[in-house]
């Protein structure tokens, strides 16, 4: 070819060819570059023979190897579940209200549980189960305390977890409603109902006008000096836990217009094991109470609802 | 006749405007309604300069050459015009792509900077990519392409009408797809998210690109094709099978911005990343290599390493990356054949990428102590570093043990920005430093010292971004994957988006950076523009003969 010439500085002969100025050298290929190549290819080729590579008419090659990712995820999972087999089979006659008379049970359920929230739970509830108090929308409970709408011993947090507040679809599901007291009270009137209402927690003064109106309406519920009642999900009021804020606007509005949490059931979607690895979990997180606490946790659900529904 | 075929002009783009603002007020879409309105402005403006550039004596032809179009008035000079267009905008897509993936990075870090709805994240980060792929790259390759075919073929440009048209009709697609990711317009497919009727557009604009590059080919003066058309023509060819493949989609209506994809479940899938990862393949990297091909010898002054190596590797890599696809999708419902393939068609890959790499480099040879004092040689030295880099961890995170770690976490987006970064931005800025001077017909670029400065602030840039990456990345695969001891997640998803955020403030500096050499380099390129030379300690720089640069005259026979 034209123009070959030895470029000075490396030696090589260039190829003839220039564009623009820029020629080529006539360097053979390196020969490290050549042998990975090579061995790349091997590798290729080995490895399509190991594993499934080639699609046929009707299915693909399944390799010498036997290998296929449903095949491993299966085997993982049968490895996994086989480590668990006994504590599931322990877990499963163990019923919830004696979880806790055996500690190594209890902590292994309390693990297990701890996965099954960060799944299913910290949507609402948060990672840490703060609920509205890691600083999100107000309205979810914090689970790290010993405040409980329906109860904290391992029952009612299984009853719970089972059947969902408010759940629609679930007959059991725990229910009640607090009316809407929007337009019943004058400024004056809903103004002292608040001043009262604050006054549980030390927050505020009692007020004469407002302490008739919780007497008529409220204490029904939330009972005499605010001390909430779990039979109906009725909030405590003496505390200083607020699940919609405890500013006097927000106690007013929650009067006015109350908003009630809804959760699900999970007995639909969850395992009875899973279910009864959540409520050691969430007894453990702190609040868990012992379950001799509660003797009025037999009421039937039947006869909440029947209350709840005729709200005056 | 002259008069006949204006008032046609007028009349062509007055129908189309008359056309564009009918479906704009027919349509119940309110994002196609938008993107008619844009398409009818446009008509509006080609009439008004049809109708202004009307020439009533017709007497003077070269006078409408030298309008706003600029057609080369003789045959005895490259058509730069076109070129020196698709440089600033590289520079002008550049910054604006920049600017969108540092905004997105830092809303990634402080969420509250989501501003709905035009501005959240999900409609910025198809902006980001789609500037930076398609807007900032995209003009940076026909710029390039445009100015390397007419040098290496010693002919000038064919179909200069066609051409310019290439260029404009580009950018009205990347208007009407960057509008309508803000309007929540989306096919939802990554890199090709722009909805039907700009990917026809877009369609129209790449045959034409087609027919320019080769007819300019087919008119060249020189005996062989040089290597970089090789690239290029690889990279318009393929480019345009995978755009008309992916977009096979059936519109809702003809005045409606949706569409249902040919293609359902994971055909649609595969089919997506087998565009998805040959625009890397075809686009990012056999259009980059075109580019290096041309201005790494150019800039270095020296031969290329090996012409055996690049048609050995040119041939390896275009038959290689084609089948790559499918491990975007291991360990999904793709079947483990189609998963196999990928992966080891990736592995195979990983030789014939560095390939490029080797032949860049080793044309230093013999000229190596320029990389100390010539700031463009050093750019493209770090451009190609991180173009092994990246091309060796690609094939790497094709293995499937080590994408069970890799898949879905940041150790992916950083990979990428390495070679976006690292590969695709720096290759493009040291070519745009080496054309600016010679399309405005500069003696040097403003300031040389400036270029140095603008490639340690990218470098350290880069050097953040990829570092705070790969450590989020890994460790987030980790924490995905984390079983206690009796078997069960240690950690909730919000856990490990929590401790990822000192990496997501950190890849936002990273970005702050590279874009503040963006801008360093916009006052560079502004300066030179304007005319002006910095007065500073001199640097080395590529010699270049004005005379020399025109293509050969037509006596001169093929051989």
């Amino acid at each position: 070819m034209a123009n070959k010439r030895v470029d000075q500085p490396t030696g090589t002969e260039t190829v003839g060819h220039e564009w623009d100025g820029i020629e080529e050298l006539d360097t053979p290929l390196p020969r490290w570059w050549l042998w990975t190549f090579y061995a790349s290819i091997v590798f290729a080729i080995g490895y399509v023979i190991a594993f499934p590579a080639w699609p046929m008419i009707h299915t693909a090659t399944s390799g010498v190897l036997g290998w296929s990712s449903r095949g491993e995820l299966a085997k993982d999972m049968a490895e996994a579940d086989e480590g668990r087999s006994e504590f599931r089979a322990q877990l499963a006659i163990t019923p919830v209200e004696k979880l806790a008379g055996d500690p190594d049970l209890m902590a292994r359920a309390v693990a297990g549980g701890r996965a099954a929230f960060l799944v299913n739970c910290v949507q609402c509830h948060g990672s840490g189960a703060a609920g509205s108090a890691a600083g999100g929308a107000k309205g979810y409970p914090n689970l790290n305390d010993d405040d409980w709408l329906w109860g904290g011993d391992m029952t009612a947090i299984h009853t719970t977890l089972e059947h969902g507040i408010r759940y629609p679809g679930d007959d059991e599901t725990r229910f009640s409603a607090m009316p809407a007291f929007a337009g019943m009270f004058d400024d004056a009137q809903m103004d002292g109902l608040v001043s009262q209402v604050l006054s549980f927690s030390g927050k505020g003064k009692a007020n004469p006008v407002g302490a008739q109106i919780y007497a008529d309406n409220c204490a029904s519920c939330h009972g005499p000096a605010g001390q909430g009642d779990r039979n109906f999900g009725a909030p405590n009021l003496s505390d200083a836990i607020w699940i919609y804020g405890s500013s006097r606007e927000e106690i007013a509005r929650q009067i006015q217009q109350p908003r009630m949490g809804v959760m699900p059931g999970w007995s639909d979607r969850l395992d009875e094991g899973t279910i009864k690895m959540l409520t050691a979990y969430v007894h453990s997180l702190g609040g868990g109470e012992e379950l001799i606490a509660q003797p009025e946790t037999d009421t039937p659900v039947d006869a909440q609802v029947e209350e709840t529904d005729v709200p005056e | 006749m002259q008069a006949e075929s204006a008032i046609g002009r007028v009349l062509l783009w007055f129908g189309i405007m008359l056309l564009a603002g009918l479906a704009a007020l027919l349509t119940h879409d309110g994002g196609f309604a938008v993107h008619a309105t844009i398409v009818a402005l446009v008509a509006f403006i080609l009439m008004w300069m049809s109708a202004g550039r009307f020439d009533p004596t017709g007497l003077d032809p070269a006078a409408r050459a030298r309008g706003f179009f600029k057609m080369p008035a003789t045959p005895d000079v490259y058509d730069d015009d076109v070129i020196r267009w698709g440089a600033i905008a590289t520079m002008f897509w550049g910054l604006a792509g920049l600017l969108a993936g540092v905004f997105i990075a830092t809303q990634l870090a402080f969420p509250w900077l989501n501003l709905e709805p035009y501005l959240n994240f999900g409609r910025l980060r198809p902006l980001h990519t789609s500037a930076v792929i398609f807007a900032f790259g995209g003009n940076a390759l026909l710029a390039t392409s445009f100015y390397v075919v007419q040098r290496t073929c010693r002919a000038q440009l064919a179909f200069p009408g066609l051409a310019r048209f290439v260029f404009w009709g580009y950018q009205l697609f990347i208007v009407l797809a960057a509008t309508g990711y803000l309007l929540g317009i989306t096919q939802s497919k990554e890199y090709a998210e722009p909805e039907w009727y700009v990917d026809l557009w877009l369609t129209i604009v790449w045959v034409a690109y087609f027919a320019v590059f080769v007819g300019t080919i087919l008119k060249r003066k020189e005996p062989h094709i040089y290597v970089a058309n090789w690239f290029y023509l690889a990279f318009i060819v393929t480019v345009a099978m995978l755009h008309i493949v992916n977009n096979l989609a059936m519109p809702v209506g003809l005045l409606n911005t949706r569409s249902y994809s040919l293609f359902s479940g994971v055909q649609d899938a595969l089919t997506q990343w087998w565009y998805g990862h040959n625009a890397v393949g075809f686009f990012l990297t056999a259009g980059f290599l075109a580019m290096m091909y041309y201005f790494v010898p150019k800039q270095a002054e020296r031969p290329v390493y090996s012409y055996r190596l690049s048609i050995i590797h040119f041939w390896a890599l275009i038959f290689l990356y084609i089948w790559a696809g499918p491990h975007h999708l291991h360990y999904t419902a793709l079947p483990d054949w189609a998963q196999t393939l990928g992966m080891v068609f990736s592995i195979m890959l990983w030789m014939p990428s560095w390939g490029g790499m080797i032949n860049g480099l080793m044309t230093l040879n013999g000229a190596w102590d320029k990389v100390r004092t010539d700031p463009i040689i050093r750019m493209m030295v770090m451009a190609l570093a991180f173009y092994g880099m990246s091309t060796f961890e690609g094939p790497m995170m094709s293995i499937k043990t080590v994408n069970a770690l890799s898949h879905y976490t940041d150790w992916t987006i950083g990979h990428v920005h390495s070679g976006a970064l690292g590969w695709n931005g720096m290759i493009t800025f040291a070519c745009l430093y080496y054309l600016f001077p010679r399309l405005w017909k500069r003696e040097r670029m403003y300031s040389l010292r400036m270029i140095n400065w603008h490639f340690w602030l990218a470098t350290v840039g880069i050097v953040f971004y990829a570092a705070s990456m790969w450590v989020a990345g890994v460790m987030q695969g980790l924490m995905w994957r984390e079983y206690g001891p009796d078997g069960y997640l240690v950690w909730s998803f919000a856990d490990t988006v929590a401790a990822m955020f000192p990496m997501y403030v950190l890849r936002a500096v990273g970005g702050m950076l590279y874009l503040g050499g963006a801008l360093v380099m916009s006052y560079n390129v502004w300066m030179t523009l304007a005319g002006k030379l910095r007065d500073e300690a001199p640097m080395r720089d590529a010699a270049y003969d004005p005379e020399a640069d025109r293509p050969l005259p037509a006596a001169v026979p093929a051989e």
